[in-house]
């Protein structure tokens, strides 16, 4: 039998809901009325909140200034590239960990985890110098490998625990019938393992797209994605806050868009497997 | 068969003339501040008269400041031309980091360049940094608070005219703050600040056998004076205020008084971003009664060229360019004369036009009154006015700016972080071989 919900729990509950959500929505709020704002505007005591003289302006100097176009593709090269690199790895190996697990599979997975445990900036001069020995400063390529190789973990991790939810009878059942690991893996896997997959693709796109220690270290102009283009804007004498918000308001832009138009499917292979 | 022959004629030609082109690629680092932004928008006159073109890379100050020194560390080559500031030129340079700037044109005039930029980029008699703009450190003050207050800020004040000053501008009532000075830790912020204070008190880092001097008593003196005026005048939470903030303060008539950088003239008295900017005056960064050394800094940024380019001709042609009089007059003639880069030449501040700029006269003489050879009373083995130009620097400079930053949140007393200072700074020193 269901609980019966009162009204006014109803609207409790709702109420603060929303409130959570505001205060965790607050920031980009203010970051993006930030950036209609002038400098004046931006730094004035007590703040000024909608009713301002709302102004463009920010957003024409920082189209001046940079090439916007070029940080954002840059930006979905990499993001996507090292995403779609990652998948390639990931799938079968968690695939293999999920269904054919050997007695060190527990272990592989927790060591594959260690590598997160390890500051990035530990390991950057190796890094750094490894990639001017092969060339691959300031390459998308270069990039593209170092975030694949550093989300793998946590890809491999997500779908791990996604197949795991995968009766391993339906695998079973479709072998039975004459299923070869070709067709299981594309027919009855995958179809099976879309939320999650989808689910992962999308934190590992939303991951690389902020990730700003190595794409800054990284590059110097030809690869350089959009967290370069926010710190460019950022300054040390000066008011610069309305220009950095409005620079920060057309990066996150794009990645908000996808976010909201994929929330269906985030929400559902987020929470895949925690209700049985 | 002679069409044969032209035919590959010219496509050798072109396929020259496209790596050439290729080859001729600049990358250049530097931070976000106006004068580097007018720069990069004015370049396009570079690039047409030399077809050299240009690839910035603008990044904040310190994160500009690792990446570069990554770069350099390890001969990446990533850029061929670096802003670097007064710190880094004589520490770079005494690694062979960078390329010395002797190759410049004669008619570059090196003898123009304000002699204590030029000492403060040199090492060893050599330039290796052309400065793109430069700054001392100056008082600036509410002159309608002063007038309310029945009192008139001398042109050449002390640290008690200062003192003065500052509790007849105080009105907390008001929300105005006699003096606004930084608080926030680093060797950049408070360091830099505290480092003048201490050395016009006839306070110093290091005697001559590079041995801490935090435990003298001028160096307690000074920093006690230091705390006071921000626990006394200052405004709520100074432990966390940089340049941004005392220059937001400033503008929105907060601060009876504000000692930083000269180039925040042009910010405070431009009236679309301050509401005080009819009402502000200058005066030297003030000295200890009885004693001969003024609490300005001098600082620069400048333009380098690393070791590890791979064009370094081009490159200095681009130094050629931006640091020349021809851009001042080309930036003159463009944005007007108070957006021309200050502190760099002494021609500039022989022209007319642009010394009848308000605060043109008094940055000229901050600047002068610095020495960064001579920076304290009593002798030192560095240079460098507001820092100590040794690698170990930025480290203990950072750490002795919390223990000062800690004071002025109230959580110790200038005793207690002195003696701390001092314990760090010996312990730096000696696991560094000093």
């Amino acid at each position: 039998m269901a609980r019966s919900v009162t009204i006014q729990r109803k609207s409790l509950n709702t109420l603060i809901a929303w409130i959570i959500g505001l205060l965790l929505f607050f920031p980009i709020l203010w970051t993006i009325l930030t950036s209609f704002k002038t400098e004046a505007q931006a730094i004035a005591d007590p703040p000024v909140w909608f009713f301002f003289d709302w102004t463009l302006e920010n957003y024409r100097v920082v189209q001046e200034r940079s090439n916007y176009s070029r940080f954002l593709w840059n930006s979905i090269i990499i993001a996507g590239g090292s995403t779609i690199l990652g998948m390639i790895i990931a799938i079968p190996a968690a695939w293999s960990m999920a269904f054919v697990p050997s007695n060190r599979t527990k272990d592989i997975l927790l060591w594959m985890l260690s590598t997160k445990m390890l500051p990035a900036v530990g390991v950057l001069y190796p890094i750094y110098l490894i990639f001017i020995q092969l060339g691959l400063l300031d390459t998308r390529i270069g990039l593209t490998i170092v975030l694949m190789l550093i989300n793998l973990p946590i890809m491999v991790w997500m779908l791990y625990t996604y197949f795991k939810e995968i009766p391993g009878e339906i695998l079973e059942a479709a072998r039975m019938d004459g299923a070869g690991l070709k067709e299981e893996i594309l027919y009855v896997l995958t179809p099976m393992a879309i939320p999650g997959i989808a689910s992962t693709v999308l934190l590992n796109i939303i991951l690389a797209w902020n990730e700003a220690f190595w794409t800054l270290n990284l590059t110097a102009a030809r690869a350089a994605p959009l967290t370069a283009f926010i710190a460019s804007y950022s300054s040390p004498e000066g008011l610069f806050y309305a220009k950095l918000s409005a620079a920060s308001t057309m990066a996150i832009a794009p990645i908000l868009i996808l976010g909201w138009f994929s929330q269906k499917q985030l929400v559902r292979g987020l929470t895949f497997g925690a209700v049985k | 068969m002679r069409l044969g022959k032209s035919l590959v004629a010219s496509t050798a030609l072109a396929l020259v003339a496209a790596s050439g082109a290729y080859a001729q690629t600049l990358t250049i680092a530097t931070v976000n501040n106006g004068d580097m932004i007018r720069m990069q928008s004015l370049s396009g006159e570079f690039t047409e008269a030399t077809g050299i073109n240009l690839e910035w890379v603008i990044l904040e100050e310190n994160i500009l400041r690792q990446r570069v020194t990554q770069d350099i560390a390890t001969s990446g080559g990533q850029f061929d031309i670096m802003t670097i500031g007064m710190y880094e030129t004589p520490i770079w340079a005494e690694r062979g980091w960078l390329v010395s700037l002797d190759g410049l044109p004669a008619d570059y005039d090196k003898d123009d360049i304000l002699p204590a930029m030029r000492a403060g980029l040199s090492y060893d008699g050599t330039m290796f940094a052309a400065p793109f703009y430069g700054e001392s450190s100056m008082v600036m003050y509410r002159t309608d608070l002063m007038e309310a207050a029945g009192m008139e800020m001398p042109e050449e004040p002390t640290w008690d005219d200062i003192a003065a000053a500052a509790a007849a501008m105080t009105d907390r009532d008001n929300n105005i703050n006699g003096i606004c000075i930084r608080g926030r830790a680093g060797w950049g912020e408070n360091m830099a600040f505290i480092t003048t204070v201490a050395n016009s008190f006839g306070a110093r880092w290091f005697n001559e056998n590079w041995e801490a001097q935090l435990d003298s008593p001028e160096w307690l003196e000074a920093v006690t004076f230091y705390n006071d005026l921000l626990q006394n005048y200052g405004p709520p939470g100074a432990a966390n205020n940089g340049f941004n903030e005392n220059l937001t303060l400033f503008q929105q008539g907060r601060c009876g008084m504000w000692i930083d950088a000269t180039v925040a003239a042009s910010f405070v008295t431009n009236p679309n971003d301050s509401t005080v900017a009819d009402s502000v005056g200058f005066a030297l960064a003030p000295n200890k009664d009885g004693l001969d050394k003024r609490a300005n800094w001098l600082w620069a940024w400048a333009l380098a060229i690393p070791a590890g380019s791979q064009q370094q001709d081009a490159a200095m042609q681009f130094i050629n360019w931006a640091t020349s009089k021809e851009y001042l007059e080309l930036v003159a003639e463009r944005e007007g004369w108070a957006n021309v880069p200050p502190g760099t030449r002494t021609s500039l501040y022989e022209n007319p036009e642009y010394a009848s700029i308000p605060f043109a006269d008094m940055t000229l003489r901050s600047i002068n009154a610095a020495d960064p050879n001579n920076p304290t009373i009593d002798p030192v083995p560095y240079v460098g006015i507001q820092f100590v130009a040794i690698p170990e620097w930025a480290g203990i400079g950072t750490q002795a700016g919390q223990e000062f930053s800690a004071m002025v949140a109230g959580q110790q007393t200038p005793e207690q972080a002195l003696a701390r200072a001092q314990a760090l700074v010996t312990d730096e020193m000696e696991a560094a071989g000093y």
